[in-house]
């Protein structure tokens, strides 16, 4: 089914007429209300009105995320804050996370989009959701639950964590529809399996997985052991949120990207060059139709390829194929995003450690295990193994708190951390995706 | 009165040990005493040995992390309650024993034992005053 017939199956050329209409009113009002846009449009020597048609998008500078992490934590915003309602962030540096608002509109047109995406994903009035993904500051425990009430199926709000409690709502609640992380579910399966519930046994049809990297090994895993269609949904909270683009069930091959609030591009993460469909490059989001914070050009690291052929689900909107990397070093620890460089600053304020560091991502059953492997130096090592130990409770804690994902410290030899030509290797990453 | 103690950080596995002893072998370091203490990923090796600053210029080339930290060598009456009375009267001053092993060679007829104080200053007073012999580093090295 789809849930917004009208907009979700319009011909091409209609939806770019009104694509072409909402990118000039968001390039006014970001030239108008954002500095930021304002300098680069002038570094570009362009007004909004040298914009006269969708290609014309392509004559603007990008947007990164460290530009976002230089206007922290509000200098994007494109409304006051009084015509703001919501604020969401995501991990970022030590103490600086990446800052986004939404209107009561912005609420309302996510709520929508997750709707499309829940509906597509399988989702009907009639479905009672278990929402998994984490309530907070990330986008997609409300994400989720918004797009549920929206769509008017039942949303049980569980959150993440507590996996016992969670099975036990799964068995005595009856849900039909499971929303969370791809490798999050592999784990409620377990815990279900260890507790002697057999998952399959339980009303589940679809699961609405995302915010971490999946591959089709793994899909069939998931459908295997949860006995439900598992189906991809994307999205990042400084586009939007979850349901920016979304696999429907029907033909599970690639996500339809909501193009009539999201105009993507595929670009050469060297070049800047923007590639034609079919290849392979960074994802690159403008947003025509968000209030509080448009984002224009706005490159989300993520590699993939778009696919315009039509669908069988009677969808129009392109198609992105699932992301196959980053490009950045960017990892995804159980949906927390994690950069190297975040570690290094953790380890760079405490006394007497020094960031000679090393971080091993390993998949135990279904969990991502983070391992950071820290070299002892002089200045911190100790005769002493309970100050050794201390010092590894420390570091420890320090990234939970700072990045909000627990890891495994292990303190190793100096030589230990493999080094290519000079230079250490910061990441090995063992998780077959 | 104290004596040099290196400390060498190991991981905590196979042929780490052999490793330590095989470059002190090759510099001609003569090991006197040596305990380790080890948890599930990592060990702490302590080492009293013939030349200090050798031992440690050759591990550090290694590429070890080596400390170095001050002990005293006591000598304990090698009898029933020759260590109770000793750590008996620290304890009563309040001083601790972060760690302790003994030492191969024997003075006379009493045992020495090296210890690690959380207060070494105040530790090696006690001691003193209560009349029992610490060994100096250098006559510890040669035992």
């Amino acid at each position: 089914m789809i849930y917004d017939i009208e907009y979700e199956t319009m011909p091409r050329e209609a939806l770019e007429a009104i694509q072409f209409r909402r990118l000039k009113a968001t390039l006014d009002r970001g030239y108008a209300s954002v500095p930021f846009y304002r300098k680069q449009f002038e570094a570009a020597g362009l007004t909004p009105g040298d914009i006269q048609c969708l290609q014309d998008l392509q004559r603007l500078p990008f947007t990164t995320k460290q530009d976002l992490r230089d206007n922290y934590p509000f200098g994007m915003f494109a409304v006051p804050m009084e015509n703001v309602v919501r604020i969401h962030a995501s991990s970022g540096t030590t103490g600086q996370p990446t800052v986004v608002g939404y209107t009561a509109r912005d609420v309302d047109t996510w709520a929508s989009l997750m709707a499309r995406s829940l509906m597509a994903g399988g989702a009907t009035r009639g479905d009672i959701i278990h929402n998994a993904y984490g309530y907070g500051l990330f986008t997609g425990g409300l994400g989720a639950h918004y797009g549920a009430e929206k769509l008017g199926a039942s949303v049980i709000p569980v959150s993440g964590g507590n996996t016992k409690r969670q099975v036990v709502i799964m068995k005595d609640f009856g849900p039909t529809i499971l929303t969370a992380t791809p490798s999050y579910a592999l784990h409620l399966a377990e815990v279900a399996d260890e507790m002697g519930v057999s998952f399959r046994d339980l009303k589940f049809k679809y699961g609405i997985f995302g915010a971490e990297p999946w591959s089709e090994n793994m899909r069939g895993d998931i459908e295997e052991k949860l006995g439900l269609v598992a189906v991809d949904i994307y999205g990042l909270s400084e586009v939007i949120g979850p349901g920016v683009a979304m696999e429907c069930h029907e033909a599970k091959k690639g996500l339809h990207i909501f193009e009539d609030h999201f105009i993507p591009e595929i670009i050469n993460p060297e070049t800047g060059e923007v590639l034609p469909y079919g290849e392979t490059g960074e994802l690159v989001f403008t947003s025509i139709t968000k209030e509080a914070f448009p984002v224009i050009r706005y490159r989300t690291r993520d590699i993939t390829s778009l696919n315009p052929e039509p669908c069988i689900c009677g969808r129009t909107m392109v198609r992105m194929n699932k992301v196959s990397g980053r490009s950045d070093d960017m990892l995804i620890i159980r949906g927390v995003n994690v950069f190297p460089s975040q570690i290094e600053s953790v380890l760079m304020e405490m006394q007497n450690v020094e960031p000679h560091y090393q971080l091993v991502v390993d998949r135990e059953g279904s969990l991502d295990i983070l391992t950071v492997m820290v070299e002892v130096s002089e200045t911190m090592f100790s005769d002493e193994v309970k100050t050794l130990q201390g010092m590894e409770k420390e570091i420890t804690k320090n990234i939970k708190d700072y990045l909000g994902v627990s890891a495994k410290v292990k303190l190793v030899e100096p030589k230990a951390i493999a080094r290519s030509q000079g230079k250490a290797v910061r990441v090995i990453d063992n998780r077959k995706i | 009165m104290r004596a040099e103690q290196i400390s060498v950080f190991l991981e905590n596995k196979a042929g780490r040990l052999c490793e330590v002893t095989g470059i002190l072998a090759e510099a001609q370091v003569n090991i006197r005493a040596l305990a380790l203490a080890d948890t599930s990923d990592f060990g702490v090796l302590r080492l009293i040995v013939d030349d200090t600053e050798k031992a440690k210029e050759a591990l550090k080339k290694a590429g070890f992390t080596v400390g170095k930290t001050n002990v005293l060598a006591v000598e304990v009456p090698d009898r029933p309650g020759g260590l109770y009375d000793i750590l008996n009267l620290l304890q009563a001053r309040g001083i601790n024993v972060e760690y302790m092993y003994a030492f191969v060679q024997q003075s006379g007829s009493n045992a020495v034992m090296i210890f690690r104080f959380d207060n070494t200053d105040e530790a090696l007073k006690v001691i003193q005053e209560k009349g029992l012999r610490v060994i100096d580093g250098k006559t510890l090295y040669g035992m």
